[in-house]
C-alpha cells in the first residue's frame, strides 16, 4: 500500500514562502509526476514527503497515518536522488544492500534481494564492481535499485534522469515506467521537463510559485488546462495566446489555441494572415512561426512536411471546438 | 606541448629553474656524503683524515643511536595518532552550522602560526612550569601535587606541545575533506536508515579516508624532523629520555663538534626517513589512488 495524502502542507525557509499550502491525493500504485519551473517548489515539496525537510505547517498521510513527525528512515519510502548519491567506496553489492544492511536482515537475505534486484535492472554483472566503474545509465539503474531492494510503500524520484544523455534518457523513461507498472508501487517523480511529465505519469501536478495549478491526468492537462500557466506550460511547442478584439468576440479576455490545432492555408484564406518569420521542416512534423500582425507571433505545427518557407505568406485558421479561453485573471472559462 | 616546438621551448624554459633547484640540493648531499667519510672534529681544526666508513660505524653503534631512534618513532606515532583522533570530532564539530562559525575556524588555526619556539617557550613556562604553570595551579585548586612535566614525562610533554601544533592542520585537512562530501549521500543513508553513528562509520570515515592519508603523510616528514620543541623545553633530557635523531645530530655536530659523525648522522636520517615513507606509502598510500 502506498497512498499519499497532503494537507494544506506548507513549507517556509525564514521568510521566504516555498510551499504555501499543497493538497494532494496521491491512490495506490499511481505514477505521479510534479512538473513546473525551477524554483516552483516541487523539489522543496518532494522533499517535504521524504521527510528530509519539515513541514512548517500542515499534515503529509501515508496510508492514512499523518507522518510529519516520523524521520525519513520510518516512513517507508524511497529516494533515487538527481546525482545518484551512490555510496563510491561501495560496490553496487553494498550501495543496493545498504539499507537493507541497515534494518539488521541476515547477510543471505540481503544478498538473495540485492541479487533479485539487480536481476531485474540487468545489473548482475555490475555487482562487485564500484560506482565509479560504471557508466551513467548503469549508476542510474543502481540509484533504482537501491529504492527497490526495500519494497518501499512509494519511490521519489528527484529529477533522476537530467544527468543522462537525451538518447539514454528516452530509453530510462520507458524502464522506469515499465519497472513501476511492474512493480505496482506508488511512484512520485519530480522534473522541469514537460516531455517526461506526459509520457511517464498517470497523473500530473503542475507547480508554479509554491501553489499547485492543476492536477490531472496528462491528456486533461493537455485539453483541459485550468488557467494560463498550465495551458503555457504543458504542450510543445507551447500554446498561442491572443487578446484584444479576437479574445473578446468570444467573450474572454484570452484565447489560446495550440499549434497543432491551426490549420494552415495560403495566402487569402479565412483565417489570421501573416507571414512565416522561420520555417522548421523536421521531416515528421513541420514548425512554423508566424508574424500575424497585432496578433504577434504566432507558431503552427503541421504533421508532415509541408513546402512553405520563410518569406510566404499563410493564413491560419484555428479549430473553433480546440479554442481554449481565459478570464481576466487567467483562469479557464469553460462552456 | 603538442609541437616539437612547444616541446623544445617549454625545456629549454624550465632548465634554469630545474638547473638551479638541481645544484641547490645536490652541493649540500655532496658535502654532507664528504664529510661523513673525514674525522673532522671542529674541537682539533686542521685534523682532517680520511676514515673511510668510520663515522657510520661510530654512530649506528651510539648507544644515543637506538634510544633517539625510538624517542622520534614513539613521537611522530603519537603525535600522528593525537592529531588524527582529536582532529575528526573537532572537524565534525566544525562543520555543524554554529554562530560565529569563522571566528571559530580561525582560532583553531591559530597554533600554527605560532613558530615553534615560541610555542614551546609559552608551554614550557606559561603553562607546564611545576612551579608558577597553569597546569601546576590547577592541580594546587584541587589539592594535588603538580607535575614536573618535564622531569617526569618529559617525551609526553614534548608531544603534547607538539601535537597542540599540528592538530589545527589535521583538523582543517579533515574539515575541508568533510565540506566536500555530497549532502545528498548523506540524505541517501538518512533514507537508508543510517543512524548518525552508522552515517559516521559507513558514509563519512570512507570519505575521510583519503585526507587522513595526506596528513599522516605530510605530518610524518615534518615530525621525523622535530627539533625546536625539543631544543628549547629539554634540551633532549633528562638524559637521552627525550633526545630525536634530528636533536642527535645537532648534538654531534654543535654540542660535541664531530662534524664527520654528525653528517654520517644526517646521511642515517635520511635513509629512516625513506625507510617510514616506504612503508606509509606501502600501507596508507593505496587511498591515493583512484
Amino acid at each position: 500500500m502506498g497512498q499519499i495524502t497532503l494537507q494544506d502542507v506548507q513549507k517556509s525557509f525564514g521568510p521566504v514562502h516555498i510551499i504555501k499550502g499543497a493538497d494532494l491525493d496521491i491512490a495506490d500504485g499511481s505514477f505521479v509526476v510534479f512538473v513546473g519551473p525551477s524554483g516552483c517548489g516541487k523539489t522543496t515539496l518532494l522533499r517535504l514527503i521524504a521527510g528530509l525537510e519539515d513541514v512548517s505547517g500542515g499534515k503529509i498521510l501515508i496510508d492514512g497515518k499523518n507522518v510529519v513527525d516520523t524521520p525519513p528512515a520510518k516512513r517507508g519510502l524511497s529516494m533515487v536522488f538527481q546525482s545518484y548519491a551512490l555510496y563510491p567506496h561501495m560496490s553496487v553489492r553494498g550501495n543496493i544492500g545498504f539499507g537493507l544492511k541497515m534494518a539488521g536482515l541476515a547477510r543471505d537475505e540481503i544478498n538473495r534481494k540485492v541479487e533479485a534486484a539487480a536481476a531485474t535492472l540487468n545489473l548482475s554483472p555490475y555487482l562487485d564492481r564500484k560506482p565509479r566503474e560504471l557508466s551513467g545509465g548503469q549508476r542510474q539503474r543502481v540509484a533504482i535499485g537501491r529504492a527497490i531492494v526495500r519494497e518501499p510503500k512509494a519511490f521519489l524520484f528527484d529529477e533522476p534522469l537530467s544527468n543522462l544523455d537525451a538518447a539514454l534518457r528516452v530509453q530510462m523513461r520507458i524502464e522506469v515506467t515499465r519497472l513501476q507498472k511492474q512493480l505496482g508501487t506508488t511512484a512520485i517523480y519530480v522534473t522541469h521537463d514537460q516531455v517526461e511529465a506526459m509520457t511517464m505519469a498517470d497523473k500530473i501536478v503542475v507547480l508554479n510559485g509554491g501553489k499547485i495549478e492543476q492536477y490531472g491526468s496528462p491528456l486533461e492537462l493537455y485539453e483541459r488546462p485550468a488557467n494560463l500557466f498550465v495551458a503555457g506550460f504543458i504542450g510543445s511547442p507551447k500554446m498561442n495566446f491572443v487578446t484584444g478584439e479576437l479574445a473578446l468576440q468570444r467573450g474572454a479576455a484570452t484565447i489560446g489555441v495550440r499549434p497543432e490545432h491551426l490549420k494552415i492555408e495560403r495566402d487569402g484564406g479565412s483565417g489570421w494572415p501573416g507571414t512565416i518569420a522561420v520555417a522548421e521542416h523536421l521531416g515528421s512534423d513541420t514548425f512554423l512561426y508566424v508574424d500575424a500582425g497585432s496578433l504577434g507571433m504566432l507558431t503552427a505545427r503541421y504533421i508532415g512536411e509541408l513546402s512553405l518557407h520563410a518569406g510566404d505568406r499563410v493564413s491560419l485558421v484555428p479549430d473553433p471546438a480546440r479554442i481554449h479561453r481565459f478570464d481576466e485573471s487567467g483562469n479557464a472559462l469553460r462552456g | 606541448m603538442a609541437t616539437r616546438q612547444t616541446q623544445f621551448l617549454a625545456r629549454s624554459l624550465l632548465t634554469p629553474a630545474v638547473g638551479l633547484l638541481f645544484v641547490w640540493m645536490i652541493v649540500p648531499l655532496a658535502l654532507t656524503i664528504y664529510f661523513s667519510t673525514l674525522h673532522y672534529s671542529l674541537l682539533d681544526p686542521g685534523s682532517e683524515a680520511f676514515v673511510g666508513l668510520e663515522n657510520f660505524r661510530y654512530f649506528l653503534t651510539d648507544p644515543a643511536f637506538l634510544a633517539s631512534l625510538q624517542n622520534t618513532l614513539v613521537l611522530v606515532g603519537s603525535v600522528l595518532a593525537l592529531t588524527i583522533l582529536l582532529g575528526i570530532p573537532l572537524a565534525l564539530l566544525m562543520d555543524q552550522p554554529v554562530i560565529g562559525r569563522n571566528f571559530v575556524r580561525l582560532m583553531v588555526i591559530a597554533p600554527f602560526f605560532v613558530m615553534p619556539t615560541v610555542s614551546a617557550l609559552v608551554w614550557k613556562n606559561l603553562l607546564m612550569h611545576p612551579v608558577s604553570g597553569l597546569f601546576a595551579w590547577l592541580a594546587k585548586l584541587v589539592g594535588a601535587t603538580p607535575i614536573d612535566w618535564f622531569n617526569d614525562v618529559p617525551l609526553f610533554a614534548v608531544i603534547l606541545i607538539v601535537a597542540w601544533q599540528w592538530l589545527p592542520f589535521a583538523t582543517l585537512i579533515l574539515l575541508t575533506a568533510l565540506q566536500s562530501l555530497d549532502e545528498e549521500q548523506k540524505e541517501a543513508a538518512e533514507m537508508d536508515g543510517a543512524s548518525a553513528v552508522s552515517t559516521f562509520i559507513y558514509i563519512t570515515l570512507p570519505h575521510l579516508a583519503r585526507p587522513i592519508t595526506v596528513v599522516i603523510l605530510i605530518e610524518t616528514i615534518f615530525l621525523l624532523t622535530v627539533f625546536a620543541e625539543i631544543f628549547v623545553t629539554t634540551g633532549g633530557g633528562p638524559g637521552l629520555q627525550t633526545t630525536n635523531i634530528a636533536f642527535l645530530i645537532y648534538s654531534q655536530a654543535l654540542i660535541q663538534f664531530d662534524v664527520g659523525s654528525a653528517s654520517a648522522g644526517g646521511l642515517v636520517a635520511v635513509v629512516i626517513a625513506n625507510i617510514v615513507a616506504f612503508f606509509l606509502v606501502r600501507i596508507v598510500g593505496r587511498n591515493l589512488e583512484a
